[in-house]
């Protein structure tokens, strides 16, 4: 388990987390190289669907990250993304995935170290969770 | 509307697990606007049920529409090649589109995805609450358009009973007391007199308990 | 024994059992009933009393039976799932028994359009085969339907069902009965049966299943007052068969009330052969007087 290297899908908004991870480049900020940055329109423009079919295909971990709660762009996206995420959690506890693979963040377009922090701290939290539980499913093939 | 609410997922994959390829139905209708049964919970139940089996290490093939409204003929007809490609069918319509489905289409299997729950409206942004009783024979015109039947739990013509307290019902404090609102508003329209009024033995044979119901327009038929 | 029941004793004999049918009044007196109990002991086993069948108010099937039990008929209390939901019925179930009740008979009832209250609601809380768990689990598993225990003075029925040989699907009639006796069911009592074609493929069915040794089945007979009696049953009564040869039979005859007797008498005769029928239920309605002649007619009157 020492060489599990989650895949995790970041799902940004252009206007803080996005442009978050240009600054933490810009100061040679190092972070977790397992994430893989999705830049979005908004954080409420993720659809709930596209969320599910990222652990469908394999995501180990999937996180929003979205503007200061007040300062959305588009006034409430973020607020919106924060409930999607929360119900989401829900749905794939449901399925039988841990909720903490599912997460929010909010942040802001000149924090790009908290932009850093974030991307390690949720890689080191699917880290100690292990390989999503939709992999049990390919163990059953490979037995096969 | 229609009400209705999504049953665990769960239980959705335990009625399909003998299947490899279904046909997920969603409803453009009541389950669309009440947020239980649309286009994009139809897509979220069919990639759930596909993680499931995933999970097994087993394949599931969805493939994911929605009429316009399961409850008519005409917006169901047009999904029998794609109802004969699957080996069953799930529907996110409610009691109704899951019938009107599984009568179009004899020979399959139509699962519901969803528990049907009431006859109501949107009362806030992602709340629903019961307004009627589907009684059959309204009496609104005398109780200030509140209705007895349905928002009182005893369906009683002649309230409020005894149970009724600080304005809620005596089976739950987050349930007003529909008598206590008949009562406010009767007042407000000084109209008690509606409510001293004795009301007669209720006819419920228009009701469900009559047996099922049907209405014809002549005019409107073929 | 299970049950208090006398009938359970009659029929776990293996002595051929007869029982009647009486409707209560629609009024509050027990008069008629009184008469009846008079008229009927010694000839039945046991005595059902109607609870308000085809939906037209009468006096109580319970209280009816208590009035049978204090002079001396053993009555079997009809219970139907139209008028009571679980609360009443378990309710009413022991309130009977610590009256002398021993048997009860399950069923569903007629739906309350056919009589004189169609605008009221109905219950149906529980079905018929619900019912008779219930009232199974009150007496074996000492709990009352929610789960919850019945600490001491269960009531112990001998619990009756009823099955249909001539509703459809037909073949489906057989497997419902070992729902029914699955359920709990101790004894059956069959609608009335004119066709006996249709009756002997029924208890053939029965027979390959094995039913007839898990439940004791009297076979229902309802002596034809006329040929339009018949004729009227045939038209316009759910779930019973009239052949035509009966009817027949009976408008070629000057004495068709005699001839109705005869008919029942002879069906009797013919039941008795059939293996698994363990007695019959007359049903003579609005002729219970008919009912001595016909047990003595049959060959019944054993004591």
């Amino acid at each position: 388990m020492n060489n599990f290297k989650p895949k995790i899908i970041a799902f940004c908004c252009y206007y803080c987390a996005y442009a978050a991870a240009d600054v933490a480049g810009s100061l040679r900020l190092q972070y977790a190289p397992e994430v893989r940055l999705i830049e979005m329109p908004c954080s409420g423009r993720v659809d709930p669907v596209v969320i599910l079919k990222a652990f469908e295909e394999g995501a180990d971990g999937v996180y929003v990250a979205g503007c200061m709660e007040g300062d959305c762009h588009f006034l409430k996206g973020n607020i919106q993304a924060k409930k999607r995420v929360e119900h989401l959690q829900k749905v794939i506890a449901e399925l039988g995935i841990e909720p903490e693979r599912l997460a929010m963040y909010n942040l802001s377009g000149a924090q790009g170290d908290r932009f850093a922090e974030i991307a390690n701290q949720f890689t080191e939290r699917i880290k100690k969770l292990g390989p999503s539980p939709i992999k049990e499913g390919e163990m059953y093939n490979d037995n096969s | 509307m229609i009400i209705a609410e999504p049953k665990p997922i769960q239980e959705v994959a335990e009625y399909i697990k003998e299947y490899h390829k279904v046909l997920v139905v969603g409803c453009g209708g009541c389950t669309s606007v009440c947020l239980s049964g649309g286009e994009t919970e139809a897509d979220i139940l069919a990639t759930s049920l596909r993680i499931l089996r995933k999970k097994e290490g087993q394949k599931l093939e969805t493939v994911v529409t929605t009429a316009t409204r399961q409850c008519e003929p005409e917006f169901i007809d047009g999904l029998k090649e794609l109802v004969d490609e699957a080996e069953a069918v799930i529907s996110l319509g409610c009691g109704v589109g899951v019938q009107f489905l599984a009568e179009r289409f004899q020979e399959k299997w139509v699962l519901p995805a969803l528990n049907t729950i009431l006859a109501g409206g949107t009362v806030q942004p992602g709340q629903w609450e019961e307004r009627c009783g589907l009684c059959g024979d309204c009496q609104l015109h005398l109780t200030g358009g509140i209705c007895p039947v349905i928002r009182c739990a005893k369906s009683i013509q002649n309230g409020p009973c005894g149970g009724s307290q600080n304005g809620v019902c005596e089976i739950s404090t987050e349930m007003p007391c529909a008598w206590q609102l008949i009562y406010e508003k009767l007042t407000v329209l000084n109209r008690l007199d509606l409510m001293l009024a004795y009301r007669p033995a209720k006819d419920w044979s228009k009701e469900r308990s009559g047996g099922p119901r049907k209405m014809k327009r002549e005019d409107a038929a073929l | 024994m299970k049950s208090c029941s006398g009938l359970e004793k009659v029929l776990t004999e293996g002595r051929f059992a007869v029982t009647a049918e009486i409707g209560p009044p629609k009024h509050a007196s027990a008069e008629k009933i009184i008469e009846y109990a008079k008229m009927l002991k010694g000839w039945v086993d046991a005595v059902n009393i109607t609870d308000n069948q085809t939906a037209i108010v009468r006096l109580s099937s319970i209280a009816a039976g208590v009035h049978l039990y204090n002079n001396g008929v053993e009555p079997v209390i009809q219970v139907t799932c139209r008028d009571r939901n679980r609360i009443a019925m378990q309710s009413d179930l022991m309130g009977a028994y610590s009256l002398g009740m021993c048997n009860v008979l399950c069923l569903s009832g007629d739906h309350q359009k056919f009589g004189n209250h169609p605008q009221a609601k109905n219950v149906y809380d529980v079905d018929s085969i619900q019912l008779i768990d219930m009232v199974r689990g009150m007496r074996d598993d000492k709990k009352f339907q929610c789960g919850e225990d019945i600490k001491e003075h269960q009531p112990k029925y001998f619990i009756g069902a009823v099955a249909n040989p001539f509703a459809d699907p037909f073949e489906f009639r057989v497997l419902r009965l070992e729902k029914k006796i699955n359920a709990g069911a101790d004894f059956i009592q069959t609608q009335s049966i004119f066709d006996m074609n249709r009756f002997e493929k029924f208890m053939n069915m029965v027979r390959q299943r094995g039913l007839h040794k898990k439940v004791h089945i009297l076979a229902g007979v309802t002596p034809l007052k006329s040929a339009r009696a018949a004729r009227f049953i045939q038209k316009n009564v759910a779930g019973m068969i009239v052949p035509d040869e009966v009817i027949e039979r009976m408008e070629k005859v000057e004495d068709q009330k005699g001839e109705g007797i005869k008919i029942a008498t002879e069906q009797i005769q013919q039941l008795k052969k059939i293996e698994g029928v363990a007695g019959v239920h007359i049903m003579a309605i609005n002729w219970e007087d008919m009912v001595p002649e016909i047990v003595e007619k049959a060959g019944l009157k054993n004591y």
